[in-house]
């Protein structure tokens, strides 16, 4: 059944979660709630330099404190210490590209790389007393120069990183289309501006965990993981451990969200914990804290451009060049999906017909950037839109009509860009229709009527007030695959088991609607299991917003198989063709007899006879796999406005209004839909005016590891109302029509926080550069502008 | 040896007694001691309010008080507002307004809201908006707690 | 990022408190609300062995009148949201009324005291500054007996008091304001609830000439203790109060009465441009109610 023509009843309604109940009172499990007899915690001595040489490390006093077990370092490993793995390969189809691999290591050994880095592992009775021992663990440091800023990372004079390389430069790689000199020089226009884009964290409310527990009869081990990967996790630690897969069970219960960070893989505390398990035979216990979390916990988004853009005086796009400084971190795990993210967005919605782009990775002594939502999505169109924004200044032109006049047309989709995209296929946008949501984000937010008449009115009352409208893609829904299996059970109840793991996105809910509009059985009867190994093994997991859009599609596609099951069985049964048939209310029944009827739980148990004979190739029950892998990924897009209000003299900014209009093509569920855009925007926000991850030039010290210094939107801090308007642009690559949304929310908020800064300040002719911003540095900026 | 100490305090209705570290934190008690897991802890520093619960009836941060603190005193956690069979009317009117998305912060939220709701049947979203401002989310941009809390306004009117 | 072991006490009186005050000398911190020392144990920045837990001290939780005056006492165990709705303390210390919300949020201000507060002398609190601008006087109590410290000489520097080791803050006793006399709190802060960037706490006493009696100006975060602006309220002294005297003082207090620090939130630049515009508006204010009183 194509869902995308077919009468949807569940499909697009806005149905409340089944998950709710049981994480409403208290009753979910989250993997710190897991509690085994005999367990005990973990703890982590972590370094205090960014950079420095291990010249000792003693253990012995903290091992003989009372309630301490055990107590490891790099040493103690013997050969289980290893570099981790390449989790992400580099662009190797990218003429050209230089990638030099350096994994995360499990503990530092004779060098740490940046602050935070965990040295040894302290095995206790309970986790105060494991942190008491810390205290008695002895290092002795030699400090090492930190490299910090990005230029100066690949630097000649630069300590390095990594001392077996010649330099910091951990990759580089140049993608072109057409040819930008060319175009430059036919251009009437051409601007060049420097952007610098900083840190921030994820910072999920819950932080990581994992929690390890070995049968030595069953020979099994369990661990429960705050992973958004669990199949990878469970093959990977199977490999390391030298145990089979199906000796190994990742379970990744309740998760209190994701972002990111928690798709990072085989990072130190994952890999050392269960190998302690086992070691000592008892069930270990890591969680980590918000400090640790801050500290050791995946980041992401600073990048240096130096970004040029070619025009035509009627403002159109050229050609565009790019060349950045992508900050990696101390190790470079995860390959190059951020910057090539990056690379891939900085041509944004627009028909660019040259595009240079050139990034070179360095190594620096911080924690390692691996994707926070948006993974270098944001930063891409932060250059491009910021071009445009400036480039209307010097042609005359306002923002709407420099963007409509660029917008890639409806009718030149699939829209190919020629560079390779992070999952190594040629960017090409799937399909899209770009001006009707500039024009409903304006009609939405009353652009012209602001501009000509509101904010005129409220200058003269001496209030700064300004006006933003920025446009964005968002590749999504990316492969390689997912999968699922369907099984409907003899009460009735269908079981549904997909690979992905889930953090609130509501998985348990929307996949249920899409079975249930193939099997015309309620939501609330429809049980979903998620993130658990020893139900399902095949998948890569949550991350790039490709959730509901592959493993949506491989439970479509298994709930038709067993759509077709209940036609062919309910058709010999009733004794009429399949066509006469429904599925509705949990039955098969012909459709104009409706009392002729089967309940596919009776249905289930007929198709799984305990006796007798079956024809051969039947497969029992009611039950199929299915999986669902696309050809590329399919693009997202859309319009985000706003309008905010500075005061002039405190710097202190407000949020009046705030407008998304969002294509995510087919909608499985528009509440849930809705959550995740506003969710990102409060991100965005964060993102553009909030949070900024500081790190001390000359001690490589992050010097805001906590909540009272990283500041998160609070509810006080949101605009009054984020409107949503929503545009469906079905995608052709998958049956279902989706795209992801998850990433959206957040990705044009620095932007845009931009332009209608400038529009709210045009009397000081401000041009903003950097983000993220705050009070402190608009103050600075503007009394730059002042002297 | 005074490194310890007994407490006796009342928990959701059921009085617990006993004897614990005085450096453990009343989040850790209630989640390890009293295996009462629905508390959760966010930052442990006392800002991000997913560790709120009710002593004597007052919202206060769970992980900034000692366990030893609350000998003699009342506290309530979720699992005193309402069962999956039977919820409060505060925990449906989350679950109809997407009020939650992976839940972690949810129940500090809760218990910020339920004697806010208590002593202010009436309030204007600007005064949901600044009580629960003490309360951090990371999914869902606050507007839909917002609108749960209001449509609770109701509920909780209704039940009288 | 679980605290440190300790010795616990949780007396029942003051005596009981300050014998262990005595016993346990700089070994021993007083645990008041919690709210600012458990933060920074859960951190292990602090680490004292023997922790001593007023909580149960019944005789430091009240909020009073002033004997034979229209000021108020309070107890130095009072919780903060106690005094924030109170009516009293409304009526008596309006300054102190209006700046309650602004500290932190709703849940800290159940457990945080109002004598913690003070007793912690954190120069980006809103009380201390409040206490300052109101001439409010401490009282402090040992083994050997009592004595009053007046504000002003109470905040030393950053996180420093006037108090000895053995010495325990018991109350805060807030006189009235005088007639015709205006009082202002504002602060600027990245998010409600967050600490201030600045903050100031204003009064101005009109004379019968409606010029400036008296005005007192008191930040949050002007340097490493809060102290009343000498320079700008010098130059209001005897002086009408218009735009430009008003503007004269907020720019003699962020060029010459204020220290702000530079932290990773704000520059000590940025700080002083916001005492500059802080003063302006909260001396506007301050005077409009002081004018709008008559006598």
């Amino acid at each position: 059944m194509d869902v995308r023509t077919a009468k949807k009843k569940f499909i697009g309604q806005r149905i409340t979660r089944n998950e709710d109940p049981r994480l409403l009172t208290g009753q979910a499990l989250f993997v710190d709630d897991v509690h085994l007899p005999d367990m005990l915690h973990a703890a982590f001595l972590r370094s205090d330099y960014a950079h420095a040489r291990i010249l000792s490390i003693d253990t012995s006093t903290a091992r003989e404190r009372t309630g301490v077990v055990a107590v490891y370092s790099a040493e103690d490993m013997g050969d289980f210490w290893q570099e981790g793995p390449l989790l992400v390969p580099p662009p190797t189809s990218v003429e050209g590209a230089i990638f030099h691999k350096r994994g995360q290591i499990p503990l530092a050994k004779d060098k740490v790389r940046h602050a935070g880095e965990p040295i040894a592992v302290v095995i206790a009775h309970s986790r105060y007393m494991a942190e008491d021992a810390l205290a008695d663990i002895l290092v002795e440091f030699e400090p090492i120069d930190p490299v910090i800023n990005l230029e100066r990372a690949l630097g000649s004079d630069a300590p390095l990183v990594h001392d077996d390389l010649e330099s910091n430069l951990a990759a580089h790689v140049v993608q072109e289309k057409g040819n930008y000199e060319e175009a430059k020089a036919k251009a009437d226009l051409v601007i060049s501006r420097r952007f610098n884009i900083d840190r921030g964290a994820a910072a999920a409310m819950e932080n990581r965990g994992v929690v390890a527990s070995w049968d030595d009869k069953a020979q099994e081990l369990t661990m429960w993981d705050t992973t958004q990967a669990p199949i990878p996790i469970r093959n990977g630690t199977a490999a390391m451990l030298g145990l089979s897969e199906h000796q190994v069970r990742v379970i990744a219960p309740f998760v209190g969200g994701g972002f990111g960070p928690k798709i990072m893989m085989f990072q130190p505390e994952e890999v050392l914990v269960p190998w302690v398990a086992i070691k000592l035979n008892r069930p270990i216990k890591w969680i980590e804290d918000r400090r640790e979390n801050f500290l050791a916990t995946t980041q992401e988004r600073s990048q240096v451009h130096d970004s040029e853009i070619a025009l035509t005086r009627d403002g159109r796009i050229l050609g565009v060049k790019d060349i950045f400084i992508h900050d990696t971190g101390a190790y470079d795990p995860y390959g190059m999906t951020v910057p090539l993210n990056t690379q891939c967005h900085a041509m944004g919605t627009y028909d660019v017909p040259n595009f240079y782009t050139e990034v070179k990775m360095a190594f620096t002594n911080k924690m390692i950037v691996t994707p926070v939502r948006g993974a270098g999505r944001p930063q891409g169109i932060y250059v491009i839109e910021r071009l445009l924004d400036l480039a209307t200044k010097e042609l005359g032109l306002d923002p709407i009509e420099i963007r409509k006049r660029n917008f890639i047309p409806p009718d030149k989709f699939p829209y190919e860009h020629n560079i390779i995209d992070q999952a190594f296929t040629p960017l090409i946008l799937d399909s899209g229709n770009y001006q009707p949501l500039i024009e409903k984000a304006a009609a939405m937010i009353d652009y012209e009527h602001f501009i000509n008449e509101e904010q005129p009115k409220l200058r003269a009352e001496g209030k700064y007030a300004g006006i933003g409208i920025v446009a964005f893609i968002e590749t999504t829904g990316v492969g390689p695959y997912e999968g699922a299996r369907i099984t409907v059970g003899a009460s009735g109840q269908v079981n549904v088991v997909t690979g992905v793991g889930t953090q609130g996105q509501g998985h348990f809910t929307s996949f249920a609607q899409i079975v249930a509009d193939q099997l015309g059985v309620e939501v609330r009867d429809i049980h979903v299991v998620t993130g658990d190994t020893a139900q399902f093994h095949w998948g890569t997991g949550t991350f790039a917003s490709r959730g509901a859009v592959v493993a949506g599609n491989a439970i479509n596609a298994a709930a038709g198989n067993v759509r077709a099951k209940i036609l062919k069985l309910g058709s010999k049964l009733l004794n009429v063709p399949e066509e006469e048939l429904e599925l509705a209310e949990g039955q098969v029944r012909v459709a104009d007899l409706p009392e002729q009827s089967i309940s596919l739980g009776e249905l289930a148990v007929i198709a799984n006879p305990l006796r007798g004979t079956v024809d051969p190739g039947t497969e029992p029950g009611l039950e199929s796999t299915d999986y669902f892998g696309p050809q590329y990924g399919a693009t997202a897009a859309g319009v985000h406005a706003m309008i905010l209000e500075v005061d002039p003299e405190t710097m202190m900014v407000e949020i009046k209004r705030y407008v998304t209009v969002e294509d995510c093509g087919t909608v499985l569920n528009p509440l849930i839909l809705e959550g995740q855009i506003q969710g990102g925007v409060s991100m965005g926000i964060g993102n553009a005016f909030y949070e900024q991850l500081v790190y001390d030039e000359d001690t490589g010290q992050l010097l805001n590891a906590s909540f009272m210094d990283y500041l998160i939107a609070r509810s006080t801090d949101m605009p009054p109302r984020i409107e949503m308007g929503h545009q469906e642009t079905p995608s052709p690559l998958n049956p279902l029509g989706s795209k992801g949304a998850g990433e959206a929310g957040a990705i044009p908020v620095p932007a845009l926080f931009a332009q209608a800064l400038e529009n709210a300040l045009a009397d000081y002719n401000l041009e903003i550069l950097e983000t993220p911003l705050s009070p402190n540095r608009l103050f600075e900026l503007l009394h730059k502008k002042e002297n | 040896m005074s490194e310890f100490a007994t407490v006796t305090v009342t928990v959701n209705g059921t009085e617990h007694q006993r004897l614990v570290e005085a450096r453990m934190l009343l989040s850790d008690f209630l989640r390890h001691e009293l295996g009462l897991t629905g508390t959760h802890v966010g930052c442990e520093h006392g800002v991000c309010g997913t560790c709120t619960v009710l002593l004597d009836g007052e919202s206060v941060r769970s992980c900034l008080m000692f366990a030893v603190q609350a000998d003699g005193h009342q506290v309530t956690t979720v699992e005193g507002l309402g069962t999956i069979e039977e919820m409060h009317p505060l925990q449906q009117a989350f679950q109809e307004a997407h009020g939650l998305q992976c839940g972690y912060c949810t129940p500090g939220f809760l218990m910020t809201l339920l004697p806010f709701l208590e002593q202010n049947p009436d309030p204007t979203e600007e005064e949901i908006r600044e009580a629960i401002s003490g309360n951090l989310c990371r999914c869902t941009g606050y507007q839909k707690i917002v609108e749960a809390a209001k449509l609770a306004v109701d509920k909780m009117a209704a039940e009288g | 990022m679980k605290p440190a072991p300790f010795e616990y006490f949780a007396p029942n009186s003051v005596e009981e408190a300050l014998a262990l005050l005595a016993e346990h000398g700089y070994e021993a911190k007083v645990l008041a609300g919690g709210q600012s020392l458990i933060p920074t144990m859960n951190f292990r920045l602090a680490q004292p062995a023997v922790l001593v837990d007023l909580n149960r001290v019944s005789e430091l939780f009240y909020i009073d009148p002033y004997p034979k005056s229209d000021g108020v006492t309070i107890g130095a165990m009072t919780r903060e949201s106690q005094v924030e709705h109170s009516s009293l303390v409304a009526e008596r210390a309006p300054l102190v009324s209006e700046a309650m919300p602004h500290i932190a949020h709703e849940q800290i201000r159940h457990r945080g005291t109002f004598g913690g507060c003070m007793a912690h002398a954190d120069p980006a609190a809103e009380l201390p500054t409040v206490a300052v601008a109101l001439k409010a006087n401490m009282k402090v109590r040992n083994q050997s007996g009592e004595r009053w410290i007046p504000s002003e000489e109470f905040f030393l520097s950053l996180f420093t008091t006037a108090m000895m080791p053995d010495e325990l803050l018991v109350e805060v006793a807030i006189p009235p304001l005088p007639p015709r006399t205006g009082y202002s709190f504002m602060e600027v802060a990245r998010r409600h609830g967050d600490y201030a960037l600045i903050g100031v706490a204003t009064t101005v006493t009109l004379n019968s000439k409606n010029e400036c009696e008296e005005a007192r100006l008191v930040y949050v975060n002007g340097g490493d203790h809060p102290f009343n602006a000498q320079a700008a309220t010098g130059l209001l002294k005897g002086q009408a109060l218009t735009s430009d005297a008003i503007e004269a003082a907020a720019e003699t207090a962020a060029a010459q009465d204020v220290e702000p620090p530079t932290d990773i939130h704000a520059s000590a630049d940025y700080r002083r441009h916001l005492v500059k515009v802080l003063t302006r508006r909260s001396l506007t204010q301050a005077a409009q109610q002081a004018t709008g009183q008559g006598d």
